[in-house]
């Protein structure tokens, strides 16, 4: 659910990364932090574990620029991946515009994608919203690692979409802003096609 | 999807403005400021200039989030009004129709039961403007209005300039 404020003329979205744990949400969002200029970014917000694993959510608001006089301001959150903060991640996706689905590339991980990629569908019906239907955008991460699956083999799996895919290495950027930006552009699109 | 979007226009959030500049002076509180419950921060009044009202606004809606999921699990439809308590300043949050969240920080300059009072009649002004902007917007969609917006000529080059 976006805000569109035109007394200060912003246009505010939120975007939710999902993902199983450790498949590289947090670390999608540090590297956008990293490579964003100190006026186009707020705080990045990690509410974590002593052991930096999510506990309920990272959060980094970007304003990347304007379209038509608009500020254009993105809201990223991660959620919790790891399976028993199910209750945290439902809460997350409350309004959200687009969602980014980080897959993790390895063999091993492959039910993990499968699981998590169900629960996403699960949480949005529960607030009322349709994933088929969702801005959404998919990243394989982890393409730098040895045991992982063919991207084709992933699309198969998990993209039954077919909405744009991404191969990535998050902790060197790779990928990162190529998935923001596929999914950015559908959200406003969507917007469009609503006003 | 987007039914519910927030829609603000410059004659209710004066009318915002107004009201939150009133509650801020007559609570004797240091900051106010107002969130969509899904984070967004709306507007807000008083020493805003050394707090990260982003951050701020993104938490609060965390902590209304996380407070109204014990609710459900209790069997309760919201908890309102969230009071946190520190060495210096204490922190009142409280849900208005639902949608919106007040958040007033004060000092021991104000007291809960002032700001109770205050926050109380603030919500229920607040709380008929936000009707308004619901029914402005359902009235504009209707006629069509709204189409006029910048939303008709985005294009994909724009997009491609916020990253750059």
């Amino acid at each position: 659910m976006s805000f569109i404020n035109y007394s200060s003329r912003e246009i505010n979205c939120k975007i939710v990364y999902y993902g199983p744990g450790l498949c590289g949400k947090t670390t999608n969002l540090q590297y956008i932090y990293r490579r964003t200029n100190p006026g186009q970014k707020g705080k990045l917000i990690s509410l974590a574990t002593e052991t930096e694993r999510t506990l309920f959510f990272d959060f980094l608001p970007l304003a990347l620029g304007d379209i038509k006089g608009f500020k254009i301001r993105f809201h990223l959150y991660t959620v919790p991946g790891q399976v028993f903060y199910a209750a945290s991640r439902k809460l997350i996706l409350k309004g959200v515009d687009g969602v980014v689905f980080v897959a993790d590339s390895q063999i091993e991980r492959m039910d993990s994608n499968i699981e998590s990629l169900e629960d996403l569908g699960i949480n949005l019906t529960e607030q009322g919203y349709q994933l088929e239907k969702l801005p959404f955008a998919m990243q394989y991460n982890k393409r730098d690692l040895p045991n992982v699956i063919p991207v084709a083999d992933l699309d198969k799996v998990l993209n039954l979409r077919r909405v744009p895919g991404f191969e990535a290495v998050a902790v060197t950027g790779k990928g990162v802003f190529e998935t923001l930006k596929a999914v950015a552009r559908q959200v406003l699109f969507e917007l469009k096609s609503h006003y | 999807m987007t039914g519910s979007d927030l829609v603000m226009y410059e004659e209710e959030f004066r009318k915002i403005d107004t009201e939150l500049q009133k509650l801020h002076q007559q609570s004797n509180a240091k900051v106010v400021f107002l969130v969509d419950k899904n984070g967004q921060l709306i507007a807000s009044a008083g020493e805003t200039h050394d707090i990260d009202t982003t951050s701020l606004a993104s938490l609060t809606a965390g902590n209304i989030a996380a407070t109204g999921g014990i609710a459900r699990l209790l069997g309760e439809k919201e908890f309102t009004i969230l009071f946190h308590e520190g060495e210096k300043d204490n922190i009142h949050i409280s849900l208005i129709g639902q949608r919106i969240i007040l958040v007033v920080i004060f000092d021991s300059r104000s007291s809960l039961g002032l700001v109770r009072l205050r926050v109380k009649k603030a919500a229920e002004a607040l709380g008929k403007i936000f009707e308004e902007i619901t029914q402005k917007v359902e009235k504009e969609k209707g006629e069509g209005k709204l189409e006029e917006s910048i939303f008709a000529e985005i294009s994909d080059e724009d997009i491609d300039n916020l990253f750059k």
